[in-house]
């Protein structure tokens, strides 16, 4: 759990780099939300993510179990990351983004953590009490 | 001033159960799987009801109650569909200051917001529905000498209706009003950060309404609103949420070929030309506290007016005043009535907003003001409560592009009208914008050019029964607050008649 008082979140597992043409990875999870995804894909079965944005619970990422969001040609595929333990077989978990709002966001690499939190459209761990959110940093490529 | 007491003590207005089931039928019923969660106050913190936490089982029930009450419900006349209504408004109007510290416990707006705008806009929409459903008439044509075509309006039967926490009572009585008006019963689902206000409603409302007109399951989104959202039960689903749920949402009503409403968020832009600045005087004053309705409701508003856009020649003078009459703002209880900024309605969003102000200075915008979480003391130290906060930057960066829903404004220059208008719709959403000028063309042409369902002139944050309210662009599908939500409650009814006594000849 991260509060204020929390050492800045850090990184546990990078995605595997899926944008044509790049050479780093643009999503990674702290070993907090690592720990959250293995529990809920016990619970779930495996599972996907879908960057929101807009209104309410916005700029949340959004966990489903894998396929119940319907990706199209209008999704980028940001990262393909691996929940699994070392030695284990894979649990890979695809983490899309729409393509319109890519264009915007694509200068920041987004970090997930787990905060408290209540609900949150029909994402997986809301009924845990916990909501996933975003930490960014900046990819190199960014300039004002 | 007023400070109310807070639930819980001895003068409150409110006294909350400690636990509310499901209002399903006209009675309160327990979840199926007897779960709950509870609810947190964002004034401080704490948990001060339990909430059944509902699953299809219970979206099973509320439609069945929902079904067996519409089609009683969709033959009643306009005539008897409106006094309900209005008797609904009645109530609401009877029992404001009850009504409003629930709100303001369950959501952490400042009291003068729902005594002043939420509940009586909440009763003024139950009653412009219930004006304009007795208004609306159907429609015919004489189609040749002999046939006559004649078009009526007939309810949907059982829609679904999923809430956002930001106006809980407002939101839903916006997507009630027209559903109920036009004759159907529902199923609403309220938001898990804010489900209880409406209970406190339905309490007062209840038996206005015959048994299972309304129907309100609570839970969260995965477990109960999926349910209801794919529902083959359901004959239209509504939702004001982000883009994600937005998608799935209009994913199920495929599935199901139903119509869906969407409302999902914006990045309004408040743009203020020169000729602003021309005198200070009253008109002046009144664009600077535009400039300020940023901070209205925490920034908790999906056309929060989150970008200003300011004309270069008076961008210092009128940011510097903006910046001032920003920091009068008032933050504090929201049951004080002087109190101006409230609390975040729960702890991820006051975590998001933290996280893009964090975003923000990485960019390289410049804070100009506020940007630090605040601790109130007292009773109120574990509520959540974020600074107005200013960032000078420019449209590309993130703070600009995403939605933060806090009390978060970015600002930025523009060189000319066109440079205005590109900035202002150089952004994903179009569901609000302002324009702030003197000058009735100005204004006028900028208003046709911007790219959002509701622009305001010379005013922001006003949302008056009668003005159609939606989006452009990603900000969603449909219209709400006009008579023209009610065609999005409605199916047609085409009787094409003959009066012609002979064959057609064919055969």
């Amino acid at each position: 759990m991260t509060d204020l008082k929390d050492p800045p979140a850090v990184a546990a597992v990078e995605a595997s780099i899926t944008v044509p043409g790049e050479t780093r990875s643009r999503v990674a999870l702290t070993q907090t939300t690592v720990e959250l995804l293995r529990s809920l894909w016990e619970e779930h079965g495996p599972l996907m993510f879908h960057q929101s944005g807009g209104c309410c619970d916005g700029s949340s990422p959004m966990c489903f179990p894998a396929g119940e969001f319907i990706t199209s040609d209008q999704d980028v595929l940001l990262g393909r990351l691996d929940v699994a333990p070392a030695g284990e077989p894979e649990q890979l978990i695809d983490f899309w983004i729409s393509a319109e709002q890519f264009e915007y966001w694509s200068h920041t690499a987004l970090l997930i953590d787990v905060v408290k939190g209540r609900g949150g459209g029909f994402s997986a761990e809301a009924p845990r009490g916990v909501r996933f959110l975003i930490r960014s940093e900046l990819m190199d490529s960014f300039t004002v | 001033m007023t400070v109310y007491a807070a639930p819980g003590t001895p003068d409150a207005k409110v006294t909350f159960k400690p636990r509310y089931e499901n209002w399903i039928g006209g009675e309160w019923v327990p979840p199926v799987k007897g779960q709950y969660f509870e609810d947190i106050s964002p004034v401080n913190g704490k948990p001060f009801t339990e909430v059944a936490r509902s699953t299809h089982e219970d979206i099973d029930l509320a439609l069945d109650a929902a079904h067996k009450a519409a089609p009683a419900w969709g033959k009643t006349t306009a005539t008897q569909r409106a006094a309900v209504l209005n008797k609904m408004a009645d109530v609401i109007d009877a029992n404001r200051e009850l009504l409003a510290v629930a709100e303001t416990w369950d959501n952490g707006k400042p009291i003068r917001e729902p005594l002043n705008a939420d509940l009586p806009l909440a009763a003024d929409h139950f009653r412009y529905f219930a004006s304009a459903i007795r208004a609306q008439d159907g429609d015919h044509a004489e189609l040749d000498n002999d046939t006559m075509s004649y078009q009526f309006h007939e309810p949907l039967g059982v829609v679904g209706q999923i809430i956002p926490w930001n106006f809980p009572i407002l939101m839903a009585v916006w997507k009630l009003a027209p559903a109920l008006a036009a004759g159907n019963a529902v199923v609403l689902k309220p938001a898990e950060q804010t489900p209880a206000s409406i209970l406190v409603l339905i309490e007062l409302i209840g038996d206005i309404l015959p048994p299972g007109v309304l129907n309100i399951v609570n839970g969260f989104g995965i477990e109960a609103g999926k349910p209801l959202a794919s529902s083959n039960r359901i004959r239209k689903i509504a939702f004001t949420g982000e883009t994600t749920t937005g998608r799935l949402i209009l994913q199920y009503a495929s599935a199901n070929i139903i119509p869906s409403t969407v409302e999902l968020g914006g990045k309004s832009a408040n743009i203020f030309f020169e000729d602003v600045a021309q005198k200070d005087d009253s008109y002046y004053d009144k664009a600077q506290e535009g400039f300020v309705l940023f901070a209205f409701n925490q920034g908790e508003v999906c056309t929060c007016p989150s970008r200003a856009l300011l004309h270069k020649p008076i961008y210092d003078s009128f940011l510097g005043g903006a910046i001032e009459r920003t920091k009068l703002a008032k933050q504090g209880n929201p049951l004080d009535t002087d109190t101006q900024v409230g609390a975040q309605a729960s702890n991820d969003q006051l975590e998001k907003i933290l996280s893009y102000i964090d975003i923000g200075k990485k960019e390289g915008a410049k804070l100009l003001l506020g940007g630090e979480q605040v601790d109130l003391g007292g009773d109120l130290s574990g509520g959540y409560y974020v600074e107005p906060t200013i960032f000078e930057g420019q449209n590309k960066m993130r703070i600009f592009q995403e939605e933060i829903f806090g009390p978060v404004v970015a600002v930025t220059s523009f060189d000319d009208y066109d440079d205005a208008i590109s900035i202002a719709n150089d952004t994903l959403y179009g569901l609000g914008a302002g324009v702030w000028s003197r000058n009735g063309t100005t204004a006028y042409r900028a208003g046709r050019d911007l790219h959002a369902g509701r622009v305001w002139v010379n005013n922001y944050h006003n949302y008056p029964a009668g003005a159609a309210f939606g989006g452009y662009k990603s900000s969603g599908i449909g219209r709400e607050n006009n008579k023209l939500a009610l065609g999005h409650y409605q199916q047609t009814k085409n009787l094409l008649v003959s009066y012609s006594e002979d064959a057609l000849g064919f055969f």
